[in-house]
């Protein structure tokens, strides 16, 4: 549900509980709580609902899908 | 519609039924639906007269075989201060605007200041300073004003109240029922700059990365435009209630349809963000420096070119187009290759989570 | 916005749109989840894209939507309180309550505030400690995690002065709910991307297979909405009732653990009343009695409300998938986002509130 939307970790503050940090939305920086991705580190994208990021972005799995979008009706229909 | 009387007496019953609000609400000057109604419904009812009925930006008044232009316009902004700009320029600015959208050369402004007890001198100085540098940069002169001050509490800092006239060149006929079916739809830059700068000031909705304000003083650039090609049919600018607001009501205006494409609206990437996360559409977010106009289709590139050569329009570009389908009604063409309406504003925009 | 533009594509929606209508050769009936993704479809057209077909109907995927009306009924009682500081989401404040909304509490002076996250309250608590403040905990799983955060954070803090009135729903449950009726029609589902993002998608795999339905957990973008709609509808077409995963760029299968556990520190699971649709069992997160200092429920005593929804109002109708909000007689007449009689029809994820904004009446 719910406006979630991906961003880049560009600080972490490690000093602080909960696990605080800022992210970049294409260039608007947030404070945004890190403590349910703690394994995140700077450059790592996020997925953020309500202040909190809730997951990591995979970005293999990103460039996939649109691979696969991609190579679709280039192959001719069945 | 049910209505209930306030009095036995039918002269003094309320136009909006008393069912429907019994207090007046932030949305009733949120620029949409609701402030709509309010001004429908309650003062243009009641002060009805033909200069008054247009409700365009401004009234056109012929004294003495001169065409004038008359406006006010009320200041009310929180944070008063804020990046690109402050509730002054904002005050300025604003009514210039105005009647530049009546096709006006605005030349005289007044200005009433209310102000809360408790006010810091300086915030005062700060923004007298940028009212006299909006004046100079607009061209135009302040000619007389009134000052009240308000018990502490009762007034949130400082309100200004603006009104100008201006004089409308002879051949000039700007207004939204002149919107035809063909015209072109042009918008002089990107969307949502204003709005989004003040949110980022607002408690609560901090950014980090400065967006300013598009505040700015049009006359010029509507100048130019006018002196390109006359056949400019409607000016508006998207203040409250954004372009789609406006769109919508030009087309309720003048009984046309109106139709844009989503791709072609220009909106700054950090402004996008921005909306992204607070889940604001860009196309009700609030305009202070920008305008659409309604050109004449032989007119358009001409328009265009001069506008592109003018500072404050090296974005414009053409949005949409008039066309006899649904009248009254706005279509976007999605960027995905759909369709749908574009309404007016309903309610204020509430920062969404969901 | 880097993984926001590339799913808004204009090319890729094109290709996926040709990809479905070369494989749909029958008519089915498809369940967004999401309010959100109801909004995605509607705002971009894409439901006027699909071949006829394809049928999409809309679930009950938003919060604000279900939360029930004597919850709202008790924040409007309590946020009219002169010592409490009542903190929000924006989408709550419109949704009527048997006599008034939040916006008209705020209007007649109680003190209604819109955060943009619980953590918020949480510091106006501790800014103003002789006023209570209390937060409008309303959400499905997506919200749960941030909310029991702000829970634990508070405790912590020793903070007195702190509570939430929970409205929290599961979907899994809701879900179960729409299959089990006899007059269910649905026959394939977009599940609510990031609700799993928190939670993961095992708890979908028995409900594939026991109703024998297609769930897609999918995005909320176009490009996700459509690339969903076509994984479900090959499953269809192949007679296949599985759970896959659209939305792997952020969706793992087991979710997200540190979420999963601290909501299980602050929450338990309990009945819940959906509004429109009735009890859900087990459909519901309360706070654990530990914390029921910050559970306003225990801490105001609110009087019983009597409460009175608009007998016109088919919003559990519409949550359901059984009609469409245009098929409601008051949709757009009595009922509007200016004056709803429901909260569909304000809530920016309603269906009702998506098809009159985007003018589905009008075509």
């Amino acid at each position: 549900m719910c406006l979630a939307i991906p961003g880049k970790v560009v600080e972490v503050d490690a000093a602080v509980s909960p696990l605080m940090g800022k992210v970049s939305f294409g260039g608007i920086k947030k404070n945004v709580c890190l403590e349910l991705v703690p394994e995140v580190k700077i450059g790592n994208y996020v997925i953020v609902h309500v202040g909190f990021a809730i997951s990591m972005m995979d970005e293999e799995e990103a460039q996939e899908t649109l691979k696969l979008i991609e190579q679709m009706n280039e192959l001719g229909n069945e | 519609m049910n209505e209930k009387t306030i009095d036995l007496s039918n002269s003094f019953a309320c136009p909006l039924p008393i069912t429907e609000y019994k207090n007046i609400l932030l949305a009733h000057g949120g620029g949409g639906k609701l402030s709509h109604q309010l001004i429908k419904k309650m003062f243009a009812s009641q002060f009805k007269n033909e200069l008054l009925e247009p409700l365009h930006d401004g009234a056109t008044l012929t004294v003495s075989g001169t065409r004038l232009a008359f406006t006010t316009d009320s200041y009310v902004i929180n944070p008063i201060f804020f990046p690109g700009g402050d509730i002054g320029t904002l005050a300025v600015n604003g009514t210039v605007n105005d009647l530049s959208m009546c096709g006006a050369r605005p030349l005289y402004l007044s200005c009433a200041f209310i102000i809360e007890e408790g006010l810091p001198m300086d915030d005062l100085w700060r923004v007298v300073l940028s009212m006299e540098a909006a004046t100079k940069a607009a061209g135009v002169q302040l000619v007389t004003g009134d000052t009240k001050v308000v018990d502490r509490g009762k007034g949130d800092k400082i309100f200004i109240n603006t009104s100008g006239i201006g004089i409308i060149p002879d051949g000039v006929e700007i207004s939204p029922r002149h919107a035809k079916i063909g015209d072109r739809i042009i918008l002089s830059g990107t969307i949502a700059d204003h709005g989004i700068a003040i949110m980022s000031v607002r408690e609560g909705l901090e950014f980090e990365t400065q967006i300013e304000s598009d505040c700015a003083p049009l006359n010029g650039l509507v100048e130019t435009m006018i002196a390109a090609n006359r056949d400019i049919h409607v000016l508006r600018d998207p203040t409250r209630g954004g372009v789609a607001s406006v769109l919508n009501e030009i087309a309720e205006s003048a009984a046309i349809g109106v139709t844009i494409v989503e791709d072609l609206i220009p909106v700054s990437e950090e402004v996008r963000g921005a909306c992204e996360i607070l889940g604001f559409d860009p196309l009700y977010v609030a305009n202070e420096g920008k305008l659409l106009a309604f050109v004449s289709p032989a007119a358009a590139e001409n328009v265009l070119a001069a506008m592109r050569s003018h500072p404050l329009g090296k974005n414009a570009v053409i949005i949409g187009e008039v066309v006899d389908d649904h009248p009254g009604t706005v279509i976007m063409k999605t960027r995905i290759g759909g369709s749908r309406v574009v309404d007016m504003l309903s309610g204020e925009q509430l920062p969404r989570i969901c | 916005m880097k993984y926001v533009d590339e799913y808004r594509n204009a090319a890729s929606a094109e290709k996926l749109m040709k990809e479905i209508r070369h494989v749909v050769t029958h008519a089915w009936t498809i369940m967004e989840i999401c309010g959100g993704q109801t909004h995605t479809i509607v705002k971009s057209g894409i439901d006027d894209l699909l071949p006829s077909d394809l049928t999409l109907v809309h679930g009950p995927g938003c919060p604000v939507c279900v939360t029930p009306l004597e919850l709202i009924d008790k924040a409007v009682a309590i946020a009219s309180r002169s010592d409490i500081i009542f903190t929000s989401f924006g989408d709550m404040l419109r949704v009527p309550g048997s006599e008034k909304d939040l916006l008209a509490v705020k209007a007649a002076g109680g003190d209604v505030r819109i955060v943009y996250s619980p953590l918020d309250a949480v510091k106006l608590a501790q800014q103003n400690p002789e006023k209570k403040i209390v937060f409008f905990a309303v959400g499905f799983e997506t919200t749960a995690p941030a909310n029991a955060l702000s829970v634990w954070q508070a405790k912590q803090l020793g903070l007195k002065n702190f509570s939430i009135l929970c409205s929290h729903v599961l979907v899994p449950p809701a879900m179960e709910a729409i299959l089990s009726s006899h007059a269910n029609r649905v026959q394939g589902f977009l599940a609510a991307g990031h609700v799993c993002t928190v939670m993961g998608y095992e708890e979908y795999i028995p409900l594939a297979s026991k109703y024998r339905v297609p769930i897609v957990i999918t995005g909320f973008e176009p490009i996700d909405i459509l690339q969903g709609i076509l994984m479900t509808v090959r499953q269809l077409e192949e007679g296949r009732a599985e759970v896959e995963n659209q939305y792997a760029r952020v969706v793992r299968r087991e979710g997200n653990r540190s979420a999963q556990e601290l909501m299980q520190n602050v929450f338990e699971i309990t009945d819940r009343s959906w509004r429109g649709i009735g009890i859900i069992p087990k459909s519901g997160y309360r706070l654990r009695d530990e914390f029921a200092a910050f559970d306003a429920e225990c801490i105001f005593d609110v009087a019983a409300i009597h409460t009175q929804e608009s007998p016109l109002c088919i919003a559990g109708q519409v949550m359901q998938g059984f009609k469409k909000p245009h098929d409601c007689s008051a949709f757009g007449i009595q009922c509007t986002p200016e004056h709803p009689l429901g909260a569909p029809m304000v809530s920016s994820e309603g269906a009702c509130a998506a098809y009159f904004h985007y003018g589905k009446i009008r075509f």
